[in-house]
């Protein structure tokens, strides 16, 4: 059977082809310290770049106010896992939650996250999130870090069918397909990044 | 939205269009940028397989439709959903308003849904008192402009930055300015507080998969994920059309529908939601899930041996990118809510005749979204029948009575064309075109000259010219048509003294007429259909190898119309196939059969581009046959920029629609005129006629000759 790294290839040129960010891991402790590293780099709020600054309508301004320190959101980790994502939040002075993403819906900085599936075909991550603070914390993130194990890359969606039929056995489900950022060419068919979610996608490929 | 009365009216609309720069340049960048994006897409992937595929698993949803609905309700409603069958518009916008009333919900965020569109429901939820707020980014625009959508992917496509800009502006109530990035992120902010507040979210689908009783969304924007999120109450509303027997289905269509409609091999979000989600904002942390299933004369239209088809589109919104005519009008003169190929037809079925009756005069027949839509749908087959319905049902105007009746009598047309000769006389001049247009024809027309009748038809001439042949290697028989047969003889002669030398012998069958396509294009069915037994009929004799004819659109015509007329006749629907089998192009019986040597041809080396009609390119499929020629004939080809575009011929719609014609060939032209050949070639007379015309009104030094007057001039002795 082919499967796992055979496509790895194929995987990281689409990925790569619709702006992911695609970068290889050794460890869930390195995917970790991307996380964290990714957070300090960023600006507290990315949007500034591109619209903070701009005036908006009075309550959308409102809602805006409410984020105030670096969010870090992952609720659907592992809990050996989170709590050391949590502790090394700490240590940088971010805020780490793993649920409450109703608290926090003018956004968070980082939504980290790990992914069931990878397709080659068309770059795109597959990840069940029946809760919502997982679909919530894939949407509101500014950035996207999802990890996801080389052993877990597929041909194409064809691929990962009975997978997803057993999950949308277990009712209720809501799975996804993920694949770049979020996109809009609504405008004069200019392409433009972050239009409801995420502005960026790292996808970490890990060794296992 | 349609709101002409009659078809004068719909053409001033359309010169509206045409005036508008912004959208002409914007779609014209669209068409050429589309092209290179989806054969990208569909790089290394057998299209034609994969559409197949779609088409027939479509079928056999359509033919299960009422097994299917109740499987699908089943196991949605085992998982916790309400399921609920809505039969027309009105019924679906009740169901949805009275949920809303129910719920106790005030605030609705809603992501895309054509079939929303379809039943007006924003206006009706808002008359209830409630406020919807669309979320895609494009459908946001429209909406705050309070217009429909003018593309069904694309519904902004119509808008420029600078609009876009004023118009946040004043919802915002700060000045905004227009660079994109900008204005998305407003966009953004702007409406990160609607779903905040919003108490209902309404979604379309794109796939409802029976054997789970989950719905599929397809989305770039991630915006249908916060809909179906946030929100207390979801509700799904879709057409019956979406129903599928099971998810490979569903994924078998993911495989085609972005990558036809943007060219992205996939869309950044696809979200498949299965039973009564987890939602904290929901009193027992369950969402209160809503399908509403929309029929709207769906199930009928799933009976109709014919129609049913329509039910295959996936609503890529592709035939609308590839249309000539939606390039040059844009969406909201192309349709009334659904737009393209698929809206002309669409507007009938789920918004009537009137909305329908001019749109659906204004297709071309070229075929382009034929060849591209991801269901496999006929749909510029369906587009005639459907104006041939209305006239049926609404009387057929003058013009369409009289030229059935004519064409229906061989001897009488054939007659009124020889007079035409006479009539002429005092406005022919002595270079083949007519100096002054007769009256009928208003100054529009102006923008081709129209060519004379020829003074002896071909028809006259052929026992005179027909060679004797000894050991022939084929035997055939000529299909003239009536444009090489009474005004360009000269290319029938020409493949005549071709084929001799190549020892074909010829027969020409004196009772043929015409094949009956204008007349098919004028909705005049009946005609049609007379026409062709008597063509069928004229070549009864049989016998021959091949039934070769020098015009793209009535080869096309004969092989693949002539056996859909007669099917319901089993005694003429053999014959029509025979005949229908036989039907070969000039250049392909030429290059395929006869397999001319470049030796046997003086090579004369000039420079030569190649129009490909329509009917030829895709119509028969026809694409190297005819450049290999230019080469082999001794000429030296030199490829012309959107050489498979129609050049706005298309028979009688350049009489219907003028000033669109004019418009189609100006572009054709100056991609012709830019690859700087002195000779362009084409298979079709009436191309030739289109392109002549248009290049004589230019002032052009470019000749346009069919590829059989090339091989002519050149063979060697
Ligand atoms: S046949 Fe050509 S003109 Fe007619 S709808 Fe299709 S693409 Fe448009
Ligand atoms: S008719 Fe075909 S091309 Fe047009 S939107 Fe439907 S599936 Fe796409």
């Amino acid at each position: 059977m082919t499967t796992g790294t055979d496509y790895c290839q194929t995987f990281v040129d689409k990925a790569k082809a619709v702006s992911a960010i695609v970068t290889e891991v050794k460890s869930d402790d390195e995917a970790l310290k991307y996380v964290i590293d990714l957070c300090d780099r960023k600006e507290v709020c990315q949007l500034l770049v591109s619209g903070c600054e701009r005036d908006l309508s009075d309550k959308a301004e409102k809602l805006c106010d409410l984020k105030q320190k670096k969010v870090i959101a992952a609720p659907g980790l592992k809990k050996p896992l989170y709590d050391k994502l949590a502790e090394m939040s700490a240590k940088a002075g971010f805020e780490c939650i793993d649920s409450g993403m109703r608290d926090h819906l003018a956004g968070v900085d980082i939504g980290f996250t790990y992914a069931e599936y990878g397709l080659a075909e068309t770059g795109t991550l597959m990840l069940d999130c029946p809760g919502e603070d997982m679909r919530l914390a894939t949407m509101v993130s500014e950035f996207h870090v999802c990890v996801l194990p080389k052993s877990k890359i597929r041909k194409d969606s064809y691929a990962v069918e009975k997978m997803m039929l057993t999950r949308m056995g277990k009712t209720p489900d809501y799975l996804a397909f993920i694949t770049g950022p979020s996109r809009t060419a609504d405008i004069e068919r200019v392409l433009a990044l972050g239009v409801h979610g995420p502005l960026e996608l790292h996808i970490l490929l890990m060794e296992d | 939205m349609q709101k002409a009365d009659n078809l004068k009216e719909y053409r001033d609309e359309l010169r509206e269009s045409l005036d508008n720069d912004f959208l002409r340049t914007t779609l014209d960048n669209f068409a050429v940028a589309y092209r290179a994006g989806r054969a990208n897409a569909f790089k290394d992937m057998d299209v034609r397989g994969l559409i197949d595929e779609i088409a027939c698993s479509k079928d056999e949803a359509t033919a299960n439709l009422d097994a299917l609905y109740r499987e699908f309700k089943e196991k949605a409603e085992a998982a916790g959903v309400h399921v609920h069958l809505a039969k027309d518009a009105q019924a679906a916008n009740d169901i949805i308003a009275a949920i809303a009333r129910k719920s106790n919900c005030q605030k609705i965020v809603k992501s895309k849904s054509m079939t929303a569109e379809e039943t007006l429901l924003n206006h009706a939820l808002e008359d209830e008192g409630l406020e919807v707020t669309e979320t895609d980014l494009g459908e946001w625009i429209i909406q705050l402009r309070h217009e429909g959508p003018s593309h069904m992917v694309m519904p902004a496509i119509h808008l420029s930055r600078y609009q876009v800009g004023d118009l946040f502006t004043e919802v915002t109530g700060k000045k905004q300015d227009s660079e994109i990035e900008k204005l998305v992120k407003v966009a953004r902010r702007e409406l990160r507080q609607k779903y905040v507040e919003a108490d209902m979210g309404i979604t379309g689908a794109n796939f409802a998969v029976a054997e789970t009783g989950s719905i599929g969304l397809v989305t770039n924007e991630g915006n249908a994920r916060l809909v179906t999120t946030l929100p207390r109450v979801h509700v799904a509303l879709m057409g019956l059309d979406k129903l599928l027997p099971t998810l490979h289905d569903a994924l078998r269509i993911l495989k085609a529908l972005p990558r036809n409609a943007t060219g992205q091999a996939i869309t950044s979000y696809v979200t498949w939601i299965t039973g009564a989600n987890e939602c904290a904002s929901a009193p027992d942390g369950k969402k209160e899930i809503h399908f509403v299933m929309l029929d709207n004369g769906r199930s009928e239209l799933a009976k109709d041996p014919l129609f049913s088809q329509v039910l295959r589109c996936v609503r890529c919104g592709a035939c609308a990118n590839v249309c000539p005519v939606y390039r040059l009008v844009g969406g909201h003169k192309m349709g009334h809510i659904y737009i393209g190929a698929i809206g002309l037809i669409l507007t009938y079925f789920f918004h009537g005749k009137h909305a329908a009756k001019n749109l659906i005069q204004n297709c071309i027949n070229c075929e382009a979204c034929k060849d591209i839509c991801a269901g496999g749908i006929d749909l510029p087959r369906l587009i005639k029948e459907i104006h041939a319905r209305i006239q049926d049902e609404d009387g057929h105007p003058l013009p369409s009575i009289l030229l059935g009746k004519v064409l229906k009598n061989r001897k009488l047309f054939h007659t009124l064309l020889r007079t035409a000769k006479w009539a002429q006389k005092p406005v022919a001049e002595k270079d083949g075109f007519i100096r002054h247009l007769p009256m009928v024809f208003a100054k529009e027309h102006g923008f081709r000259a129209l060519p004379t009748i020829a003074e002896t038809p071909f028809r006259d001439r052929w026992e005179e010219i027909r060679p004797v042949v000894d050991n022939p290697k084929y035997r055939v028989a000529l299909f003239s048509g009536c444009v090489q047969d009474f005004v360009y003889p000269e290319q029938m002669e020409a493949a005549v003294k071709l084929f001799g030398a190549e020892s074909v012998e010829m027969s020409y069958p004196m009772n043929q007429s015409c094949c009956g396509l204008p007349v098919q294009m004028m909705g005049e069915m009946k005609a049609s259909r007379e026409v062709c037994v008597q063509n069928l009929r004229a070549f009864e004799a049989g016998g021959y190898d091949y039934v070769i004819t020098l015009c793209a659109s009535c080869a096309a015509h004969l092989k693949h119309n002539y056996p859909k007329l007669v099917m319901d006749t089993p005694s003429l629907a053999l014959k029509a196939q025979e005949f229908a089998d036989k039907i070969i192009d000039y250049s392909s019986f030429v290059h395929d059969v006869l397999k001319v040597k470049a030796e046997d041809f003086v090579q004369t080396g000039g420079k030569a581009t190649y129009h490909a009609p329509c009917h030829l390119c895709r119509g028969l499929d026809v694409h190297a046959a005819p450049r290999e020629l230019i080469s082999t004939g001794g000429l030296e080809y030199v490829e012309c920029n959107e050489e498979e575009v129609c050049c706005g011929f298309g028979g009688t719609f350049s009489m219907k629609f003028p000033e669109l014609s004019a418009e189609l060939l100006k572009k054709k032209l100056a991609n012709v005129e830019a690859t700087g050949a002195e000779v362009l070639l084409t298979d079709c007379p009436g191309c030739i006629m289109q392109l002549r015309g248009g290049l004589k009104t230019r002032g052009s030094s470019v000749k346009v000759r069919h590829v059989s007057e090339v091989l002519a001039d050149n063979r060697r002795k």
